[in-house]
């Protein structure tokens, strides 16, 4: 971690890992009451606001409508309560002790970065990439454009809270089965386009994986490329529990939140995002995000350093393959970068976006590690003979199921284990609705 | 796409504030495993291009896949939307997935969807076993015609 620290140095005085939820009501009154007790849930947490869909899809006035019909959104519409609002709400908050953070998945973010720093809030995440190809079906090239502004409104911000911080999203491209190199490659790429846009506060994200000693060696190879390529960067590493389809049972659950905080304290990472018991079927409440900080911030403590210098060394070769075939594509790298995806050079596996190849691969190994099944026109190998057969459906979900096969084992019985006690009944809704979902 | 004669057709869509897929692959795959020829929409699409799909290709089956949570408030618009026109009144149209934000949803939605237009609902982990099912019976419908 650079001089700078977290979020322009406002988290740099705690010493162990900084922890942070993946939270967002529509409610401004369980929103409010949600960051308190992310607050109150010990020293070295980040507040988050996260977004809901019909804001990250610039449909603002379906927000709106649906607000005031009083329905529960996904996340915090942030347009459709506005800056003033929103600003009131967090007043509530220190914002030098306690920053915090808004997440949209945005392929289109300006008015959301507008409304975020009129409302007081300087620290946000994405990228011309990582909010894209995974987040919606708007050609590459116009999210290329919308970031580039989008940065740079965010770069020339001089008022409370600056400079602005940008977290990359790319390390959890699709959430799951894409290996570590592509990840590392794109984290870097999209680092290199915010320093291009004038941002200097930045942070690099990588999401657990399917083996351990693997994402250890990625995020290694992260940290050392970044190291090398983005001179003139404060940067830190955001790590993120599993982003893929997730145990049922709440033991299961807990354990793989807390191997994320064991990975995140061992390779030395700055910030942990973590994921609830709640993930594999609903928005998760306020108690079960509060559950997983503590999870996380005891596991984290308990963790030595440790690292995979073999799956480093491979993970840092195919990266930086990766990135040098791109950047040679155009001195600019937003060029560069809509160049490579037409070409192929960069490809996302099973990712269907109009934008991506959609030719690349991937494969689970025996021993869990995420392996290229296909490349496609990537100028990296397989390390594999042969085509790959058709994956089936069945082989398809065996993949995705990998980490609820590992964990949930005797638990399942648990499934759906809700821990309900901060549940507050949203305007419109009877009561009906609440016992049927307990 | 696989538009080889004799194969029963499915578009797979989700609503337009839904950005995820692998909900999607997954049902393209299955799709694919019983024999149909598929047409995946993919992330974000606005109902019209689904109903403009649906008049160009003219499925055997429309597959409505949402996981995001606001499938209940979304899919009212959608199957309207698919419905007014006179040539899709007797598509047969399936919705599934996490409908809502809340886990688990109350039969009274799902009977408003099936009033709505939609043939079947999948709300559920169980309701999605009997998907298999419902493919045969398609399949056969669509062989025929
Ligand atoms: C991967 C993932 C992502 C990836 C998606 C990448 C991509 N392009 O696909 C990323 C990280 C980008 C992402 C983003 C978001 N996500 Co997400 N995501 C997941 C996650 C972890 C796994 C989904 C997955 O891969 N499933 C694999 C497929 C095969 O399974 P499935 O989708 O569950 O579908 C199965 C069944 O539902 C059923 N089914 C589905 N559709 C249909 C249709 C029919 C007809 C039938 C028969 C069956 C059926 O069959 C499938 C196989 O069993 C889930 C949680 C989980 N399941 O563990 C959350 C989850 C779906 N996401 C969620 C949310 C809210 C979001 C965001 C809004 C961010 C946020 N607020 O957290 C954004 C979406 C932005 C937007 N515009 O919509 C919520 C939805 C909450 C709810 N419904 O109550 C979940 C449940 C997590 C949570 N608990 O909060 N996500």
């Amino acid at each position: 971690m650079t001089e700078l620290g977290f979020f322009g140095g406002r988290v740099a005085r705690h010493d162990g890992l900084v922890t942070q939820t993946r939270m967002g009501f529509s409610d401004p009154w369980r929103m409010l009451e949600g960051l308190r007790a992310v607050r109150n849930a010990g020293a070295g947490t980040v507040g988050t606001i996260t977004l809901d869909s019909f804001t990250r899809t610039g449909n603002l006035d379906r927000a709106r409508e649906e607000l005031l019909r009083g329905t529960p959104l996904n996340g915090y519409p942030l347009l459709a309560h506005g800056a003033a609002r929103t600003r009131e709400l967090i007043g509530a908050f220190d914002q030098s002790r306690f920053p915090i953070q808004i997440r949209h998945g945005s392929p289109r973010p300006y008015m959301i970065f507008r409304e975020m720093l009129a409302a007081g809030i300087t620290a946000t995440e994405g990228g011309p990439v990582s909010y894209c190809l995974p987040y919606s079906r708007e050609p590459l090239a116009a999210a290329v454009t919308e970031w580039a502004r989008s940065c740079e409104l965010l770069s020339e911000y001089r008022g409370p809270g600056a400079p602005v911080h940008l977290e990359s999203f790319s390390g959890c491209m699709l959430g799951q089965l894409c290996p570590p190199g592509l990840l590392v490659a794109l984290n870097i790429l999209e680092g290199l386009f915010f320093l291009e846009h004038g941002l200097r506060s930045i942070s690099l994200s990588y999401a657990q994986q399917t083996n351990h000693r693997q994402d250890f060696g990625a995020i290694t190879a992260l940290r050392r490329l970044a190291r090398e390529r983005l001179a003139g960067a404060d940067w830190h590493i955001t790590i993120y529990t599993f982003m893929g389809v997730f145990p049922e049972s709440a033991l299961g659950a807990r354990s793989l939140i807390e191997e994320s905080a064991r990975l995140a304290a061992s390779t030395g990472s700055e910030r942990l995002i973590v994921k609830t018991v709640a993930e594999a079927f609903r928005i998760p409440t306020i108690a079960e995000n509060v559950q997983a900080l503590r999870w996380a911030t005891a596991a984290a403590a308990g963790a030595e350093p440790d690292d995979d210098d073999d799956a480093a060394e491979a993970v840092y070769r195919e990266a930086g393959t990766l990135i040098d075939a791109v950047l040679d594509q155009h001195a600019n790298i937003g060029q560069a970068l809509i160049g490579a995806f037409r070409k192929g050079l960069l490809d996302v596996p099973y990712c269907l976006h109009p934008d991506n190849a959609n030719q690349a691969r991937t494969t689970i190994d025996s021993a869990g590690r995420l392996q290229w099944a296909s490349t496609g026109r990537m100028p990296i190998a397989t390390g594999r003979a042969g085509a790959e057969p058709r994956v089936s459906a069945a082989d398809l979900l065996t993949m995705l199921d990998y980490h609820r096969r590992r964990f949930d084992g005797s638990h399942v019985q648990e499934k759906g284990h809700h821990h309900d006690d901060d549940r507050i009944a949203p305007a419109g809704h009877g009561s009906g609705q609440l016992d049927a979902c307990r | 796409m696989d538009t080889k004669v004799g194969k029963p057709r499915a578009v797979v869509c989700t609503i337009a504030s839904d950005a995820h897929t692998w909900n999607l692959m997954f049902l393209q795959l299955l799709l694919e495993d019983h024999g149909f020829a598929v047409h995946n929409l993919g992330s974000c699409v606005p109902v019209v291009e689904v109903v403009d799909c649906c008049l160009r290709e003219r499925p055997h089956l429309l597959v409505l896949s949402t996981v995001n949570g606001h499938g209940l408030i979304e899919a009212p618009g959608f199957i309207q939307a698919v419905r007014n026109r006179t040539e899709l009144r007797s598509l047969p149209v399936v919705v599934g997935g996490k409908l809502n934000v809340d886990g688990a949803v109350p039969d009274d939605d799902v009977r408003n969807l099936l009033r709505l237009g939609f043939d079947a609902v999948f709300a559920s982990a169980a309701a999605a076993e009997e998907f298999p099912r419902f493919l045969a019976h398609v399949g056969q419908a669509a062989a025929a015609n």
